[in-house]
Parts: C-alpha cells; sequence; structure tokens
C-alpha cells in the first residue's frame, strides 16, 4: 500500500492505495464520490472525465498513485453553494440528458474548454464532444448547452 | 477490467528509470500519458510485474527549437505540443497531425515520447515522424525514425534503454507538407494513412519524402527518388498515389478489405502530395 494526499474539489484526503486502483475508482469506491461515472474503463466512452490540475483527462487511465499531490476536480464541486453551475443550468434547460450517465464526464471536459478557448465555435465543442459517448441524446441538445454558455462567458 | 497487481516505482530521473529497467527487463513497462498502456492494463493485455511511471522526471517536457529542428522532450503532452507556437510557426506536419491523435481529453495526458515508443502502427505521430525524416533520442544514443520503427508495437529500444526526446525538422524555404487519413470516427485508429514533406527548388521537386500508416506493420517509407526533378500535376499525383498502393499489402480488418485499404492509400497519397506541392509551390 502506497500513501497518496491530494485535494478533491478543494478537500483534502489522505488515504492509503493500492498501485493498481484506477483513480476511477478511488474516487468512487474509496472516497464514496460517485459522481464521476464508469463506463467503459478503457477510455474510450469519456464518462469518467475530470479535471487533474485543471486538465480534463480520463480517470480510468489514471492510477491513484499516480494523482498524489495533486488537486483533482469532479462534477460534484461544480454546484456551488446550492446553485448549479451555469453549464448544469444550460443542460437542464436545453435537455441535454436523459439518462445522465454520462453528463458528468461532459461537463468536466466542458469547463476545461470554456476555460481555454473562452468562446469555442460549435466545431470545436463538437470536436471535444468526439470523445464523449451519448446514447440518449443524439448529441445536439449538448451542443447547443455549451454553446450557450460559451457565448455569454 | 481492473490491472493485475504490480510494483509501482516513481522514477527520480532518467538513470533511475533506466537502473529499474535494466533491474527487472522484460518484466518491466513504462508509464508515461498511460493513454495507451492503462486500457492494454485495464484488460490485462499488458501484465508487467513493475510498472516505472516517468510521469516527476524533471527534464523531460521540454520544447527546444536546436539547429532548424523542433526537440519535444518525451514528456511533452500532446495537447501542449498542439498549442506550442514553435509547432505551429516551425513544424506545421506535426501541428496538422497532433489534433487527430484520439481526442481532446486523451491528448491532455497522452505524451508525444509515448506514442513513438508506443510504435502503434496506425498511430499518427510515428508516421508524422517517419515522413519528416525526425530522429529518436534515448538514454544512449540518437536513431533515426525509420530505422526506430521495426513492427507492430516493437521498436529498435534495448530493454533498458528510455526514449528521452523526439526531434522533428522545421519547415525551411520552398518547403511543404501535408498529412491524410481515413478513419471511421474522428478519433479511432485510421485505416489508412499518408503523410508528405516536399522541398520545391525552381518549380520542381528537389527533395521528397512520403510515408504511408496503418496498413502494415509500421508507417513505411515509399521510393520518391523519381519524384525529384518533377513539377506535380494531378496525373502525376495519381500514379505516386497508384505505386504506394502497390507498394504495401494491408490485412483485411472489420472495416475494409485489403482492395479497399489500398485503394485509400492511392487517394490519401495523391492528396496529401497534391497539398504538399500547393504549400510548397505557395
Amino acid at each position: 500500500m502506497i500513501p497518496v494526499e491530494l485535494t478533491v474539489n478543494g478537500r483534502t484526503y489522505r488515504e492509503e492505495v493500492e498501485p493498481r486502483l484506477l483513480l476511477s475508482d478511488f474516487l468512487r469506491h474509496t472516497l464514496g464520490l460517485t459522481g464521476t461515472h464508469v463506463g467503459c474503463e478503457h477510455g474510450v466512452c469519456g464518462a469518467c472525465t475530470i479535471r487533474l490540475d485543471g486538465a480534463a483527462v480520463r480517470s480510468c487511465l489514471l492510477l491513484a498513485v499516480q494523482a498524489d499531490g495533486s488537486a483533482i476536480e469532479t462534477v460534484e464541486g461544480l454546484a456551488a453553494n446550492g446553485e448549479l453551475h451555469q453549464l448544469q443550468d444550460a443542460f437542464r434547460e436545453h435537455h441535454a440528458l436523459q439518462c445522465g450517465f454520462c453528463t458528468s464526464g461532459i461537463l468536466m471536459a466542458a469547463t476545461e474548454l470554456i476555460e481555454r478557448s473562452k468562446r469555442p465555435t460549435r466545431g470545436e465543442i463538437v470536436d471535444m464532444l468526439s470523445g464523449h459517448l451519448c446514447r440518449c441524446t443524439g448529441y445536439e441538445p449538448i451542443v447547443d448547452a455549451i454553446e450557450q454558455v460559451a457565448g455569454h462567458s | 477490467m481492473k490491472p493485475v497487481p504490480f510494483a509501482y516505482v516513481r522514477a527520480e530521473s532518467v538513470e533511475h528509470a533506466v537502473e529499474t529497467l535494466h533491474e527487472h527487463g522484460d518484466e518491466a513497462k513504462v508509464l508515461a500519458g498511460g493513454q495507451s498502456l492503462v486500457p492494454a492494463l485495464n484488460m490485462r493485455l499488458a501484465r508487467p510485474s513493475v510498472l516505472v511511471d516517468l510521469n516527476r522526471v524533471e527534464g523531460l517536457d521540454g520544447l527546444d527549437q536546436v539547429n532548424g529542428s523542433i526537440r519535444v522532450g518525451a514528456l511533452v503532452r500532446q495537447a501542449a505540443a498542439e498549442r506550442a507556437e514553435p509547432v505551429r510557426k516551425r513544424c506545421p506536419l506535426l501541428a496538422e497531425v497532433l489534433p487527430l491523435v484520439g481526442h481532446v481529453v486523451t491528448r491532455n495526458r497522452g505524451t508525444i515520447g509515448g506514442s513513438i515508443a508506443h510504435a502503434d502502427a496506425a498511430a499518427e505521430l510515428p508516421l508524422a515522424l517517419v515522413a519528416l525524416g525526425g530522429d529518436v533520442i534515448t538514454s544512449r544514443r540518437t536513431i533515426p525514425a525509420e530505422a526506430f520503427f521495426v513492427t507492430h508495437f516493437t521498436t529498435s529500444l534495448e530493454p533498458d534503454e528510455l526514449v528521452v526526446a523526439t526531434t522533428w525538422p522545421g519547415n525551411r524555404e520552398g518547403e511543404g507538407s501535408a498529412v491524410e487519413e481515413f478513419a471511421v470516427r474522428h478519433g479511432d485508429f485510421a485505416l489508412a494513412s499518408a503523410a508528405c514533406r516536399l522541398r520545391v527548388a525552381n518549380g520542381r521537386v528537389a527533395e521528397a519524402r512520403l510515408a504511408v500508416g496503418s496498413v502494415t506493420d509500421r508507417p513505411e517509407l515509399m521510393d520518391t527518388q523519381d519524384l525529384v526533378g518533377t513539377e506535380i500535376d494531378a496525373e502525376i499525383a495519381r500514379e505516386v498515389g497508384a505505386a504506394a498502393a502497390q507498394a504495401v499489402d494491408p490485412p483485411p480488418n472489420l472495416h475494409g478489405s485489403p482492395a479497399y485499404r489500398r485503394a485509400l492509400v492511392a487517394t490519401l497519397v495523391k492528396r496529401a502530395l497534391t497539398r504538399a506541392w500547393e504549400r510548397a509551390a505557395s
């Protein structure tokens, strides 16, 4: 077992982990933060996307030991003081989710895209979404929701 | 879908990583961005007993201009290279190929050195490095790209040898380059790909490099001697494409027969050559 210390959504955690423990399982099973979803577990579906020191990454393709000393943000950290993040609001408004399985990963990738590109084009949003599988919406409402927030931020 | 148990070594330096690899031989695997290795671990296609994590090694994330080339440290993330001004200005082929590698989120973590060392025959970065005539700098020597890639997932690296950087020749006067690929969906492995680098002098081809990817066991450098001294037109581009298609022997896969993939090679080579010519001439 290897000791790790990291922050998730601003809170510090100290745990001991097996080297083979995936960061996605660490978040869900060790810390109980089940907002991060695990779909394919080989980097294809994008459901487990989180932010690691600001970068949107697949948590199923990282080991928990690798995250030692880092700052992680997950979907649980988006809403503040009982208010939904503006992206979450836009997703609700545009009906950009149905079952919600893919949503947390897309939200985390979308927050990075908006911070980095400021006003991403529809093409850039679609390009980002190519790394995320959604089987309910047909994607268009998701693009609409992100585009709305990107246009106002 | 969980990795088998392994020992984890956080390398502190290139020397420490090399020593650990030397000690454990084939039992050890190097972990860089993990965007190919960790899926293989999760599916238990890879079962190393020791994982050597390079991510905390200092000095492997530099991106510098050296003698007209760009030297990219092995740990430079693909997304960082994609956004780096020297890459966009000095090495347009690398800038053009990076958005084709996986997805935004995988490029945030995936490294240039890792993709090169992994040597997937359908990967774009090895294809571009061969087409450009770049080098792989290891912990003990410099290896030209075309001698580095041996076959599927196999390179000329020794078991205790580490990729520390790659060098990507920058665009010179009169040069143009282009890459083309066909994948069923963006981010999927390409069914066929082609990359070309031309130098034009006095309205004619002075130097030409052309590589074809995804259709054999490694990026294949095509014979381009006959191109020197020509002016590329639609007819020549078509002929070069047809010759490239005949020079490779692609296996069938889920998405395409050998004949279909050959047809793709012909078309992609024609397009890459034409675009490289147009860019070099402008």
